[in-house]
């Protein structure tokens, strides 16, 4: 039987600190298993070729800088599945925080009367720009997710995306609630898939994989009761890493927009 | 015979981040010769400010995914200076086994991943698999190996979760510790061969020199990685908290990321500087693979400073082995690492050695722990003023023996030498208020 042509597949980053692409060589067990599936035809991090011809792109990174939007647009042209690989390009990630300070005020306080020397805008997803196919989210992505998701779309089928919160997966490692220690979490209104990574080192979490779903029916609510919590309570904490999200607008829009 | 020269690598491969190189030259005359750094402002220093003590290596880890755990040391140093904050004993070892951790992560990954392409003539790791597959593996089990160190001290290795300013979250069983050692141990002979595998394609990096300033931390009892004093190879040592009287910087046009300069109108950081300022107390198997190597300080080459990472590479692994086995002898309970965090207003500098080099962090705080004002300076750009001369130095003195595609490979492996990691620095260093 002829062996079936391998998928080719390309890396391309964004405004990102290169963690998920990193993530993704740190499969070492699995890397070249996966090798030996798909070829990988662009990965400027580590590879020298570079080739327009791909099925697969992965791209990493938020949208900041209208100059990159020809850049994703010619990606998608390229690409048959388009994967949002990471906070940043799911959700524009912890770099949406520089909206809130305003553009031009934090291009001034790092680089003084020069800044008007580079280009730079608000911090956007990737999805602002170009239709995504999927996401896997997280800051970093969990390895898990990485081949869960390659597998599914070399077996051509729906990626299996959890949509419940963590605490299902916190209770399941049995670890002690960090509310019991006084701390806050996110864990009642954030998306599993990470096996509750933060929590099961002491850590809280902060949604970097984002919201589930319809919080307000979906949340742990045995979690929020025991400590009498509202959704409300916990949407306070959530801009670190979601300031897309309606929830956490920053107070004085206009001056985002104005940038 | 004169030349023309018109280089124009866009968006370098096998770096992180996005830079160009850019040379000009006619009639045997170099007009341009620099590094463009093209990467996307990130201004992290501006998102840092208004964030909560408890928050801030949250974000700056972030700067890198590389140099995760390096940021996050440097940072939660800047915190727990600000407040005061003394850690255990044992917190303190767990800080040092992560360093060595982080130095042997990036410098397998850069040794073998982004420069031994060129030496093994292959355009990146991946031909490598069928021509060296022995290579690629090893790559790969040493890779794994510092990942596993931090997997089982903090969670992962991108983006650390117990490491945090005071103490760790998390206190790893004497099991997992145990079991760590036995992975650390099984890779010794992997280290070996590293060594060999790197002197047996050394002539292929060019023999270029040229005299430089070396920076970098320096320790009474060790070889610094984790703190200790600044040392200038032209101006001696001060204190951490008077960096800005080594590290002065200015913004260029040509790159999203500043340049810095002290004594010379440039200098260097990095594993090379920190091995030509240091060498003498490396181990003793980091110092039998410097000679394998054929490594002696002062080297000006810049290229090897794919020699130096390899040194350290094993310098630190033993580093790494003898402090576990100091922590496995400790007996500890999880209230010996447990932060002990009390904020106050004031300013807190953190410097450590990440694997590129130098890196500061720079906080202030006011009294309810919320940070007011932020300045990190980072590695990379710290050396790309010194990329820029040793390229101007070494495109006019080969421009009439090499071609135009050999100059310019020539010169991605020199930028590539210095281990750039250009996301990481472009934002950050000091504004000169003028
Ligand atoms: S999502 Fe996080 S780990 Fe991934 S690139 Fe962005 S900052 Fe880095
Ligand atoms: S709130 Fe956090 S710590 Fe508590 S169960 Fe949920 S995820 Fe775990
Ligand atoms: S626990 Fe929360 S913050 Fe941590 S990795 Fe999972 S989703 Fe992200």
């Amino acid at each position: 039987m002829a062996e079936k042509p391998k998928l080719k597949v390309s890396f391309h980053d964004f405004t990102s600190c290169e963690g998920c692409q990193l993530q993704f060589l740190n499969c070492e067990d699995e890397l070249l298993d996966i090798l030996g599936h798909v070829e990988i035809v662009q990965f400027r991090e580590a590879i020298d070729d570079k080739s327009d011809e791909y099925d697969i792109a992965f791209i990493e990174g938020a949208f900041t800088r209208e100059s990159d939007r020809a850049r994703l647009e010619h990606i998608r042209k390229c690409a048959k599945v388009v994967i949002a690989f990471g906070a940043c390009a799911c959700t524009g990630g912890l770099n949406v925080l520089k909206n809130y300070r305003g553009v031009k005020e934090a291009m001034r306080t790092v680089y003084g009367d020069q800044a008007d020397w580079y280009e730079t805008s608000v911090a956007l997803p990737v999805e602002a720009a170009i239709k995504v196919d999927y996401k896997i989210h997280g800051c970093p992505v969990p390895k898990q997710e990485i081949l869960e998701v390659v597998k599914s779309v070399v077996a051509g089928r729906t990626p299996r995306i959890p949509d419940y919160p963590v605490c299902v997966e916190c209770k399941l490692k049995e670890n002690a609630c960090l509310f019991h220690k006084g701390q806050y979490c996110l864990g009642p209104i954030a998306r599993a898939g990470c096996g509750a990574w933060c929590p099961s080192y002491g850590g809280r979490c902060y949604a970097c994989r984002g919201l589930i779903s319809d919080p307000n029916n979906n949340a742990a609510k045995d979690v929020l009761e025991e400590f009498g919590l509202t959704v409300e309570d916990i949407m306070q904490e959530f801009r670190l890493f979601n300031g897309v999200y309606d929830v956490a607008q920053p107070p004085d829009n206009a001056h985002v927009k104005s940038c | 015979m004169a030349k023309d020269l018109d280089i124009n690598v866009h968006h370098l491969t096998r770096v992180e981040g996005h830079g160009n190189i850019v040379v000009r030259a006619a009639d045997g005359t170099v007009e341009k010769c620099v590094l463009e750094i093209v990467e996307t402002p990130r201004v992290f220093e501006s998102m840092i400010e208004g964030l909560n003590w408890s928050d801030t290596s949250l974000l700056t880890c972030r700067i890198c995914g590389i140099c995760s755990v390096g940021h996050t040391l440097a940072s939660i140093q800047a915190t727990d200076n600000a407040f005061g904050t003394e850690i255990t004993e044992a917190s303190y070892v767990m800080r040092q086994i992560m360093c060595m951790a982080e130095q042997m992560q990036s410098h397998t990954l850069h040794v073998y991943f982004l420069a031994a392409p060129d030496a093994f003539d292959a355009p990146s790791v991946i031909p490598l698999a069928g021509s060296h597959p022995e290579v690629v593996k090893r790559a790969l089990k040493l890779k794994k190996l510092a990942n596993t160190i931090c997997d089982v001290l903090c969670g992962r290795h991108i983006h650390p979760i117990s490491l945090r300013p005071g103490g760790f979250t998390y206190l790893p069983s004497k099991r997992a510790l145990v079991g760590l050692k036995q992975t650390i141990l099984d890779c010794y002979e992997d280290i070996e061969a590293t060594v060999e595998t790197i002197a047996s394609v050394a002539d292929k990096f060019p023999g270029f020199e040229r005299e430089r300033e070396d920076i970098s931390l320096t320790h009474p009892d060790e070889y610094a990685f984790y703190n200790g004093r600044i040392k200038s190879s032209k101006a001696g040592e001060i204190d951490t908290a008077d960096y800005e009287q080594f590290i002065k910087e200015k913004c260029v046009k040509h790159s999203t990321s500043k340049h810095a300069y002290n004594v010379d109108e440039s200098f260097a950081v990095g594993a090379l500087a920190r091995f030509n300022n240091n060498a003498d107390q490396l181990n003793e198997q980091g110092k039998a693979a410097a000679e394998a190597l054929g490594l002696t300080a002062p080297c000006y080459n810049p290229f090897a400073n794919n020699f130096a990472q390899t040194v350290e590479i094993v310098h630190c692994y033993h580093e790494a082995l003898k402090w576990l086995d100091k922590l496995i002898a400790m007996d500890l309970s999880e209230a010996d690492v447990t932060p002990n965090v009390v904020p106050r207003a004031g300013r807190g500098i953190g410097v450590t050695e990440v694997p590129r080099g130098m890196l500061v962090h720079d906080y202030t705080y006011d009294d309810a722990g919320v940070c007011t004002q932020a300045n990190c300076i980072i590695p990379t750009g710290m050396n790309l003023g010194n990329i820029d001369r040793d390229m101007q130095t070494y495109v006019p003195s080969v421009i009439d023996q090499r071609s135009q595609d050999e100059i310019a490979h020539d010169l991605e492996m020199m930028v590539r030498a210095y281990d750039p990691c250009i996301s990481c620095s472009v934002h950050l260093l000091n504004v000169e208020w003028v």
